[in-house]
């Protein structure tokens, strides 16, 4: 019993994501130097792995034509986007020296946000205490190092 | 007998009160995270490891594996109360499970996996106490073609013998070894893959992997498919006791689900799913109530619930002995063992037998102490349930980034556990199995480096990898198992053509 069904695009293109990663696994390759040791040198592990991509690749590209992938359902981007712009304002704040609380805050309400929360102000309010409390507990009882910034250097 | 001696050595261990602290810590959290949507085991120690850094590895270790124990009796909690299996594993459990809290049974079935997961997790715990020290034997003949051997069995069995798409499995293990492969070369120290991104030279920190799929993930995942209808709670009415009746029905249930689980769980082999789903259709064809299955027969939470535990402790063996992890819990609590420099395998038994023989006491004290907590807290585990989603899942995305700044609060490490949040999203919505590629990661480059020192000893001659016969036999298998689903799906084809 063959069902006909059409080739599955998104298929394909992990088809191709596979393979242009087994290139880049072989471009990187050329650079190492065979090394004098006896037996296998730093390249061998690569090409095994090149290879099986490629392969797999192949693989993948003949289940996608036959439309051997499972069915999916439709996806909320909006929800997606609001969780990876929550990271993004996170590693933008880290970055520029917004300091930890601030950072998770943000992250909070962005990711309640995303499962349909439309309280912004409670949600900051909760990351924030989260976040002190988590900065408490870590940096100054367990010694670990947090990213600081002006909020921070008030505790 | 000398297994004996050692267990009471870690049982001196074992009760301390540190160590008893931290397995109870472990167990609760275990328990939580097991009840909770969105959160499991794995994740947990992952996000753990970088707190618990600087605490006692003792202590932190026990703590680990009581939350993997944990997290399996929380998962049945939710099976049987909400139809929602914390992990696959649970799956069997609520079949039967839900229809018994619905008929107003959940006590029961709540008691039932509670006592049936303890006498399966304490066989299964004396188990790995009893065959430890014959595994070590085995494995210090082990050379590094041997361990490279196993390496390569363990890959497909994990990736492509069992589960749904051997080609998917093996793509994602793939991945694993790809990002396995970032960073310096030990033996010649080139560095591979790094694209000049001087922190990716240390190579890619397993635990940002875990975290960034499991946790960012799923956290993509869940919330790009809200529009799906909730299960309602069944709250648990009665008695949280079993009858007389429910006892007999249970017992040998119990034994057979620890028969499937603990050998199956001890092999290489893709999860707990096999073993649960073997007890419970065995269970449906051994019943004297075969009208019950479908409506709530005890028989099919008992049985599953046993498997389910046994095969968790089997996943202990491998990893103890020889140090090699079996699915991604086991990966992560491989990852809180190397944190500390430790080396889990026949090294490890002969070097710290008393964290080892420690760990495997308080394995016993975490059965113990899940059975006797969590029938009575079963409200407060079902009250956990009752968070508000957004605020679940805000609450481990921050813990992950927390967790991941912790560890190495540098930027790219943020981009990268966001990447691999997207990479989690996508391997969940196109059925990509993702415990091959963390198993991939974390046993890529120890793989790697056994068969290069295998090549060495033998000057460059590849026969070398052949010539012990362990490791001609497991090779063989290998193959077996990578061309048996192929095979099998041929066949397959040519039964439906002539039917």
């Amino acid at each position: 019993m063959t069902s006909h069904r059409r080739v599955d695009t998104a298929g394909l293109v992990i088809a191709l994501l596979l393979l242009a990663l087994s290139a880049a696994v072989f471009w990187d390759m050329n650079r190492l130097e065979l090394s004098s040791v006896y037996g296998v040198g730093p390249k061998a592990m690569p090409i095994v792995v090149g290879t099986g991509l490629a392969l797999l690749a192949l693989g993948n590209g003949v289940v996608a034509v036959r439309g051997g992938l499972p069915k999916r359902e439709t996806v909320d981007l909006t929800a997606i986007l609001l969780i990876l712009g929550g990271l993004g304002a996170l590693i933008a704040l880290i970055a520029l020296g917004g300091g930890f609380i601030l950072a998770t805050a943000t992250l909070f309400v962005a990711v309640a946000t995303a499962f349909g929360r439309r309280a912004y102000l409670v949600d900051f309010l909760i990351g924030f205490a989260l976040g002190t409390f988590a900065y408490l507990l870590f940096a100054k009882l367990l010694a670990l190092t947090l990213p600081v910034g002006p909020l921070e250097r008030l505790i | 007998m000398d297994v004996f001696i050692s267990l009471a050595q870690g049982l001196t261990v074992a009760i301390q009160p540190m160590n008893l602290l931290f397995a109870l810590t472990g167990v609760l959290l275990g328990t939580a995270v097991g009840v909770l949507p969105g959160i499991g085991p794995a994740l947990t120690v992952a996000l753990l490891l970088p707190i618990t850094f600087k605490l006692d590895p003792a202590g932190s270790i026990i703590m680990f594996a009581g939350i993997y124990y944990g997290g399996m009796y929380g998962g049945s909690t939710t099976a049987i109360l909400i139809n929602t299996p914390g992990e696959s594993a649970s799956l069997a459990t609520a079949l039967e499970g839900n229809k018994m809290a619905k008929a107003g049974r959940g006590g029961p079935a709540l008691a039932t996996s509670a006592i049936g997961s303890f006498v399966a997790g304490t066989l299964a715990t004396a188990g790995i106490a009893f065959l430890a020290p014959y595994l070590v034997e085995l494995a210090i003949r082990f050379g590094p073609e041997d361990y490279f051997a196993l390496m390569c069995l363990a890959f497909v069995t994990v990736s492509a013998t069992f589960g749904d798409s051997p080609v998917r499995g093996l793509t994602s293990l793939f991945i694993g070894l790809l990002l396995g492969l970032v960073g310096i070369d030990l033996l010649t120290g080139q560095a591979r893959l790094t694209f000049g991104v001087p922190e990716l030279v240390d190579g890619i920190e397993v635990t940002t992997l875990a975290v960034g799929v499991f946790a960012v993930g799923e956290a993509l995942y869940v919330a790009s498919r809200r529009h799906h209808h909730e299960e309602k709670l069944e709250p648990v009415r009665g008695s949280l006791w079993m009858t007389k009746e429910d006892w007999q029905r249970s017992w040998k249930p119990w034994l057979r689900g620890f028969a499937f689980g603990f050998p199956i769980g001890a092999l290489p082999a893709g999860g707990a799913e096999i073993p649960t789903f073997l007890s419970y259709s065995t269970e449906k064809r051994l019943t004297k109530y075969p009208e019950e299955f479908g409506k709530g027969a005890i028989e099919g939470v008992a049985g599953p619930e046993a498997a389910n535990n046994a095969s968790a402790a089997g996943t202990l063996v491998p990893l103890l002995t020889l140090g090699l992890p079996t699915s991604a819990t086991a990966a992560m609590m491989l990852a809180g063992f190397q944190q500390y420099g430790l080396n889990p395998g026949p090294l490890l038994f002969a070097e710290k037998p008393d964290l080892v023989w420690g760990l495997i006491a308080s394995l016993f004290i975490a059965n113990v102490m899940l059975l006797v907590l969590n029938l009575p807290l079963v409200g407060l585990w079902v009250r956990l349930l009752a968070i508000p989603q957004p605020w679940l899942y805000a609450g481990i995305l921050v813990f992950a980034a927390m967790g991941t700044i912790a560890a190495n609060p540098s930027v790219i490490e943020l981009l990268m556990l966001a990447v691999f949040g997207v990479l989690g999203f996508l391997m969940r919505r196109f059925d990509y199995p993702i415990a091959p590629a963390v198993v991939g990661l974390i046993l890529g480059p120890v793989a790697e480096s056994q068969l290069r020192r295998a090549l060495q000893i033998s000057l460059g001659d590849p026969v070398a990898l052949v010539q012990s016969p362990i490791a001609a036999t497991l090779l063989a298998l290998t193959a077996v198992a990578l061309l048996a689903p192929f095979v099998m799906r041929g066949l397959d084809r040519f039964r439906a053509v002539e039917d």
